[in-house]
């Protein structure tokens, strides 16, 4: 018996897109000059028109950051300064559905995952910094922590929403200003975000918001006004940021590139870690950078698992993004698709096996079916590099720590995912692991309390909790034994 | 009371480089002169090159897992080892401080004792750091969440020229779990290598740290490419040079940081990185 599922679309009726839009410097709309299209990934329709940022609305937007800087944000309390986060997440809220549809028109991610999990995650960061703001006293950093100025902060397009909420949330709590620069693919959702700025009242320049490519970006980090960078996107641009500063007092956060690995070990529980190895890489159309890209299997159990995996598999529900059914969305724009084809082409060149699920793909817009490799090797670019994207590589290993070995062999140290109903076993596994965050049964969880973030080349410091306070303050000298 | 001046011949010392516990001379057979602020000649250190910095940085990364591993309480009882062994040797220390800078013996005995009350203080906090640094992260939903610092692997250090800021940088890096490769600038060479012999005096396990004597100017740049340094600490090469070296260190994202003299638990923090796990709670 199988069962089928009637279309369920979530209405698009609630969003109400302009023709072209503007950046917003200064508390209002800006028009640009030169515009560029922004697309629906699933259908190739497009959406509407972004302005391409140049040096000069780079300039504006940073000199109205720092008079916003010192004329009033710095001159705020910092009870009056959670305040006004306290509104922009109570507003975000309210608009909840109408960012969820907006961000799965421009993203191509399924709507369960930004009604569920982006647009309630970006809530909660206002929320929880809100409150840091008149604590940082007590937050444990040193001695009178102090703002830096205006943060340049660029955001990709795998959580656009969420990861301009990573950037602006902490960096306004703690007292400074910004300018951010969307992902050339996905800025619909923060220039609605620009709205809700004007709703909740927040004084005009302490969020600017210029839209463009890489171009844009890269006036952002070398631009002297600005007094910190945060960074999201791959490991390459993150290196090339941090050459960029290296002469320079600027200090940055770069969250970058990841090949987590997902350990299963014998005696896990395989149906959960099942689940979870799905979440892992599917979620998000495999684009998080913290992805469970390498699945580890204990040898003993790797059949078993697979073959679990593929039956699963093939209930992953591929389409339209807006249907409140769909598992896996679009992938984002064709250039990723390109990426990630090319790599899984080079999968199979170098001997490892692809199995796919019998999916019916649209012609139009930008698909990829969910994919495993078996027989992958430490050595196969497909498990060393990241492919960003919904392509799972599969290794198998003897003794646990022959999986630390292989798990820790890759420049990366972002994630890292433990499947055991052994606590001692999860403890040793979780200490030996060279990642920033850890799972241990379960994967791609996050939360504003929790710092994020990772080793080696998948960048530095951390965002959320505690520790993501630190990125954006400085804190007075501290000088000789007390 | 007439004093009797001995016609007796000193034995003097062989300045050799500090590496994996041992003390060989530099593979390239280079040395470089320092002498006392009177011209008189003290000692030809050895001047490392970039194959001495290679195999330090093997001894450090071999040495790191069994260090990390470590319990605190054991890396503090070491620590604080060095402080006691450090205390007996003062006036050594003392004398060549002032031999070879320009300060009084006074400032230089001052200096001296600083830099065992450093060790103490470092030393405590070996097992302190974590309670300071680390949270438990009370997420929405059923997992137990903590965030723990460890340390980062290998960190260089290049020193700064005085006595007491070349202790500050070192046992910041070391207390957490690093390991270390440090270069020290000219004359520092000669108290820098009596402390390697109390280094290795104090139960230290080889390779923990490594001293390397010479040219900053040479040895940074090889050790801001190496592919197998997690971080860096550039306190002694002046503000200017500062940047070249963190555009060679992009490229493996080495954690690079600079710091004015003085004793902060931030120092230590910087050479740490910050794990974050999650444990699913259920029955």
């Amino acid at each position: 018996m199988t069962f089928e599922y009637a279309p369920a679309p979530e209405s698009r009726a609630i969003v109400s897109i302009k023709p072209k839009y503007g950046h917003f410097i200064n508390g209002s709309f800006v028009a640009g000059k030169k515009h560029f299209p922004t697309i629906n990934p699933a259908t190739e329709e497009i959406l509407s028109h972004i302005s391409l940022g140049g040096l000069s609305d780079v300039d504006k937007a940073v000199a109205a950051a720092q008079k916003a800087y010192t004329k009033t944000w710095s001159k705020l309390s910092g009870k009056e300064r959670g305040k006004y986060l306290y509104r922009i997440a109570r507003i975000l809220q309210e608009r909840a559905r109408e960012f969820a549809v907006l961000e799965t028109l421009d993203n191509g991610k399924p709507i369960r995952e930004t009604r569920d999990i982006d647009i309630p995650l970006v809530a909660a960061h206002f929320f929880y910094h809100a409150g840091w703001a008149d604590k940082l006293d007590y937050a444990g950093l040193g001695h009178s922590p102090k703002p830096y100025g205006v943060a340049g902060q660029i955001i990709p397009w795998n959580f656009p929403l969420l990861m301009l909420a990573w950037k602006v949330a902490p960096a306004l709590a703690t007292g400074n200003t910004v300018v951010l620069k969307p992902a050339e693919t996905t800025s619909l959702t923060a220039l609605l975000f620009a709205e809700v700025c004007q709703q909740a009242e927040l004084p005009d320049g302490v969020v600017n918001i210029v839209t463009g490519d890489g171009s844009t970006g890269a006036a952002i980090v070398s631009h002297p006004g600005i007094h910190k960078i945060a960074f999201t996107g791959s490991t390459e641009v993150g290196k090339k940021i941090a050459r960029a500063i290296a002469a320079t007092d600027k200090k940055a956060t770069l969250e970058l590139g990841g090949k987590g690995a997902n350990i299963v070990f014998d005696d896990a529980p395989v149906d959960e870690a099942v689940e979870g190895i799905v979440n892992g890489i599917f979620f998000n159309q495999g684009h998080v950078c913290c992805a469970g890209s390498r699945l580890i299997l204990q040898e003993s159990i790797a059949d078993e698992v697979i073959e679990k995996l593929k039956v699963r598999m093939s209930k992953i529900r591929v389409g339209d993004p807006l249907d409140k059914n769909t598992d896996l969305g679009a992938i984002n724009s064709k250039e990723q698709l390109v990426k990630i084809k090319e790599l899984s082409a080079i999968g199979d060149a170098e001997g490892a096996e692809r199995w796919s699920p019998q999916c019916n793909l649209s012609d139009k817009g930008f698909w990829f079916a969910p994919t495993i490799f078996t027989g992958v090797t430490q050595a196969h670019r497909i498990a060393q590099e990241e492919i960003f994207g919904p392509v799972l590589s599969i290794l198998t290993f003897r003794t646990p720590q022959e999986a630390m070995d292989k798990a820790n062999n890759t420049p990366f140290g972002l994630s890292a995912g433990i499947w055991s109903e052994k606590g001692s076993r999860i403890f040793w596994a979780s200490q030996h692991l060279k990642a920033g965050v850890i799972w241990a049964n379960t994967f791609n969880k996050f939360d504003p309390t929790s710092p994020f973030g990772g080793y080696k080349e998948s960048g530095w410091g951390r965002e959320g909790g505690k520790h993501g306070l630190a990125a954006y303050l400085k804190v007075g000298k501290e000088t000789g034994a007390k | 009371m007439a004093t009797q001046k001995q016609a007796r011949v000193d034995v003097k010392k062989t300045y050799k480089l500090f590496i994996n516990g041992a003390f060989p001379r530099s593979e390239s057979g280079r040395v470089f002169e320092v002498t006392a602020n009177n011209g008189d000649f003290i000692a030809n250190p050895a001047l490392a090159s970039r194959k001495d910095l290679r195999d330090a940085v093997t001894a450090a990364r071999a040495a790191h897992s069994g260090w990390a591993k470590a319990t605190a309480y054991n890396r503090g009882q070491i620590l604080y080892r060095i402080a006691e062994m450090l205390e007996g040797r003062a006036e050594q220390f003392t004398s060549e401080i002032a031999q070879t800078t320009q300060i009084t013996s006074l400032k230089a005995k001052a200096q001296v004792l600083a830099a065992i009350d450093r060790w103490v203080w470092y030393a405590g906090w070996s097992d302190k750091i974590q309670a300071v640094s680390g949270a438990t992260n009370p997420v929405a939903g059923p997992f137990f969440n903590f965030s723990i610092a460890e340390p980062q692997g290998v960190v260089a250090i290049a020193s700064p020229a005085s006595f007491i800021e070349f202790i500050d940088a070192l046992a910041a890096a070391v207390v957490s779990g690093n390991t270390s490769v440090v270069m020290v600038p000219g004359a520092l060479a000669v108290p820098a290598m009596s402390f390697a012999e109390v280094l290795a005096t104090s139960d230290l396990p080889a390779g923990v740290i490594n001293i390397l004597t010479g040219s900053l100017e040479e040895l940074a740049p090889w050790a801001a490419s190496h592919m197998d340094i997690d971080g860096f600490d550039i306190s002694g090469i002046e503000k200017r040079k500062r940047g070249a070296l963190k555009e060679a260190g992009a490229e493996n994202l080495k954690r690079i940081h600079a710091f004015d003299a003085g004793q902060t638990p931030t120092r230590i923090l910087a050479f740490m990185e910050s794990k974050t796990v999650w444990h699913s709670v259920g029955v």
